[in-house]
């Protein structure tokens, strides 16, 4: 039985929340700025909002959405003119904690003799904006990942403490999203720096806001050069009982006995049902936030005297991942799609004591054929239980 | 940029664990058509310790890594790691001769339970090459004759031409304190030893199973039936050791290769107690 959910970061005692004038979101960013950190934040890109580099709010996808389904993904205009009613991104914040490609040395083959020189570490100082609780939960993960007890990754551990975090505690669900049901949102409960709320222009006429909360020395330093004022009790409210309608309207849930379910029916015949569907693409691995394995490549030069080893992101669904001399272990789809969802949700539990899913839906928006983890989670155990 | 932000970014970063340090071979031996012993040292000169059972990542330059596991120590800081050539890397290590150089990360893993046999009969199973990473393992209870109760050495290979270190098996052999058997799947002319396969080297083997600890390492169908056996003969599957190998890119709990059910091969194996995941080891394709 896999132990208790233990939490992955703690709880803060956030500051009293202040009121920043939606007009005002680029005053923040200019701070932030000017406190030596390039941000990243939503912006469109392909017809999707990712995560990238932004130099201000004008950058900023205002008044889009995504509607988001399985196996589908579509921009369209909101209602209410927010800046973040968009929900997952179609990156996530591991591409820049844990770069897709990065090197891990340059090794010099010169008179019989090896050098090995490790580049600096590159980790820039940062403020990631618009950060949902389900991300700032996959970071925890991640650090539990690349910090796990018997070995530390100092570059993903550098990285991460130069990122200030900026968290947007979420006012729409998404159609993929399944947050409450992990318990991880959509309202960030800790691991943040700043905090915002956002509340769209009221139908009166009243202009739009953000409430703003610090959850770190570095985030009320942030405040401090704001000279912003408390908000009002009901500013707050509204603002609560707005994430209060999000989480309300969440209309996907991961089955609560997930883990110990999925561990129990290594031998289910579902494997072979999802296996019709599943295309091995690895985009879901791609996409996820928490998947964190890799493979190493060497590559030499046209002298054969100078070799880099790489580190890159690599997927379960591959037939290398697994290889062996000989062939492959998971040689079968079947094996394959197991692994992933077993240690999403099963594995991920005896690992690092929590759960490696966060409730995020990008698995489920990315797929091609639209393969829900909520769903076939649900089905193994339908099928267990002979219904 | 303001101050702090410049020093966080600034800060000296601890060693990261995936960069190889070199290590030069200072022998080189050949021990069958196929396998070959290198003794290394570390240019840098700082010590290396490490437990039986433990495994370093051995980088050959331009091919790629290698887990290995530490087959002996010559003396202090010379290391012995015993390799059979099956592939890209293998083959490139193969090639290399004395003076030679090598990237070395290590060691990694859980060891053999050396410690907790203590007083108690000890069995070593080996198939092939498994019986590699067993021999420090042998080397430390044979340092401590007098803390162990019986000690057997059970060893299958599949010809006369495949058994491993047969020199040390034969020294091994002439001790009075120590049972040594030995089998091979198939003959050959001249071998007027057993044919057979491991297993059933146990069923003929005098321990007392109630009190004994067995470490066993081979390709893994050999490893399950020899579990198997031993539990047959009355052994608890806490006191039965196996070592477990997996696709392994980083051995540091990164890289998510070596996956073996909620376990990392790595750095919870590759030394497990058989209870500990024997309910994994007939799921097949895990
Ligand atoms: C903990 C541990 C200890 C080991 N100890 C020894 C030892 O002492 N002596 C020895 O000869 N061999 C040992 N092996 C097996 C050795 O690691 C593989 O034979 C070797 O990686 C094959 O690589 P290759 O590039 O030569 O072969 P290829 O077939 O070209 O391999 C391609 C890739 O597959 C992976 N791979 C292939 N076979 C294996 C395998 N059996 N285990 C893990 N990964 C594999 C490697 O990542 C390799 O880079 C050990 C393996 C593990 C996991
Ligand atoms: S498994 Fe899917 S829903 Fe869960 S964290 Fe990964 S991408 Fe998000
Ligand atoms: S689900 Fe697959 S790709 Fe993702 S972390 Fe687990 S093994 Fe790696
Ligand atoms: S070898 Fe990379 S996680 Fe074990």
């Amino acid at each position: 039985m896999p132990p208790p959910d233990t939490p992955v970061v703690p709880s803060p005692t956030p500051t009293p929340a202040l009121r920043l004038d939606a007009g005002r979101l680029p005053h923040l960013l200019a701070v932030l700025t000017a406190d030596g950190r390039e941000l990243i934040g939503p912006v469109v890109s392909g017809g999707a909002i990712v995560y990238g580099p932004i130099t201000g709010a004008d950058d900023l996808p205002k008044g889009l959405v995504d509607d988001q389904a399985p196996g589908r993904y579509r921009l369209v205009a909101g209602e209410s003119g927010t800046y973040f009613d968009h929900v997952a991104t179609a990156n996530s914040w591991k591409t820049f904690l844990f770069p897709p490609e990065q090197k891990i040395c340059d090794i010099a083959h010169a008179d019989g003799a090896l050098t090995v020189t490790a580049p600096p570490v590159d980790a820039p100082a940062r403020a990631f904006i618009g950060v949902r609780a389900c991300d700032l939960r996959a970071m925890g993960i991640l650090g539990k990942v690349f910090d796990n007890g018997d070995f530390a990754d100092p570059a993903y551990a550098a990285r991460r403490r130069n990122a200030l975090i900026v968290a947007v505690n979420c006012g729409r669900a998404g159609g993929t999203c399944f947050c409450t049901s992990m318990g991880t949102g959509p309202k960030a409960d800790g691991g943040y720096d700043l905090a915002l709320t956002e509340v769209p222009a009221g139908g009166d006429g009243a202009p739009a806001y953000f409430t703003l909360v610090a959850g770190s020395d570095a985030g009320r330093r942030i405040l401090d050069r704001l000279d912003l004022n408390r908000a009002t009790a009901a500013e707050v409210e509204t603002a609560a009982a707005r994430v209060a309608a999000c989480a309300d309207s969440m209309g996907r849930e991961m089955i609560a006995d997930a883990a110990e379910m999925l561990g129990d029916n290594l031998d289910s015949p579902h494997w072979q049902t999802v296996a019709e569907r599943c295309l091995n693409c690895a985009n879901c691995t791609m996409a996820c936030p928490t998947c964190f394995c890799s493979t190493v490549e060497d590559v030499t030069d046209l002298t054969g005297d100078n070799a880099e080893r790489w580190r890159k992101w690599d997927s379960c669904f591959t037939l290398d991942h697994s290889y062996m001399h000989g062939g492959s272990l998971r040689r079968s789809g079947a094996a394959r799609y197991r692994q992933w969802i077993t240690h999403k949700l099963a594995h991920w539990h005896d690992q690092f004591g929590t759960s490696g899913c966060t409730g995020c839906g990008r698995c489920i928006t990315w797929c091609p054929v639209g393969i829900d983890i909520t769903e076939e989670a649900r089905a193994v155990r339908d099928r267990a239980a002979g219904t | 940029m303001t101050a702090t932000a410049e020093n966080r970014a600034a800060a000296v970063a601890p060693a990261d664990p995936m960069v190889p340090r070199p290590f030069r071979i200072v022998r080189r031996q050949r021990e069958l058509s196929d396998t070959f012993t290198m003794e290394l040292t570390a240019e840098d000169g700082q010590p290396f310790d490490f437990r039986p059972g433990q495994f370093n990542m051995l980088y050959a330059f331009g091919a790629g890594v290698s887990a290995i596991s530490i087959s002996g120590e010559k003396s202090s800081g010379r290391l012995l790691h015993t390799v059979r050539a099956v592939g890209t890397v293998t083959d490139r290590l193969q090639a290399l001769r004395k003076g030679d150089v090598v990237g070395l990360r290590g060691p990694f893993g859980r060891p053999w339970p050396v410690d907790r046999a203590r007083r108690r009969d000890v069995l070593i199973i080996a198939g092939g090459i498994g019986l590699a990473p067993l021999r420090p393992a042998i080397h430390h209870v044979l340092a401590n004759r007098g803390d162990y109760g019986r000690v057997l050495i059970l060893y299958g290979a599949r010809t006369p031409d495949d058994i491993l270190f047969p020199k040390d098996l034969k020294a091994w052999r002439s001790r009075f304190d120590v049972f040594v058997d030995v089998t091979v799947d198939r003959a050959a002319p001249g071998w007027a030893g057993k044919i057979g396969v491991v297993p059933d080297l146990i069923e003929r083997a005098a321990f007392s199973a109630e009190d004994a600890t067995a470490m066993v390492c081979g390709p893994e169908v050999m490893m399950l039936f020899t579990v198997r056996a031993l539990l047959r003969a009355g052994m608890a599957e806490e006191d039965v050791y196996v070592s477990m190998e997996r696709n392994m890119k980083c051995a540091v709990g990164f890289c998510g290769h070596c996956q073996f059910g909620g376990r990392f091969v790595c750095k919870d194996g590759p030394v497990f107690a058989y209870t500990d995941i024997a309910h994994h080891m007939t799921v097949r394709e895990l």
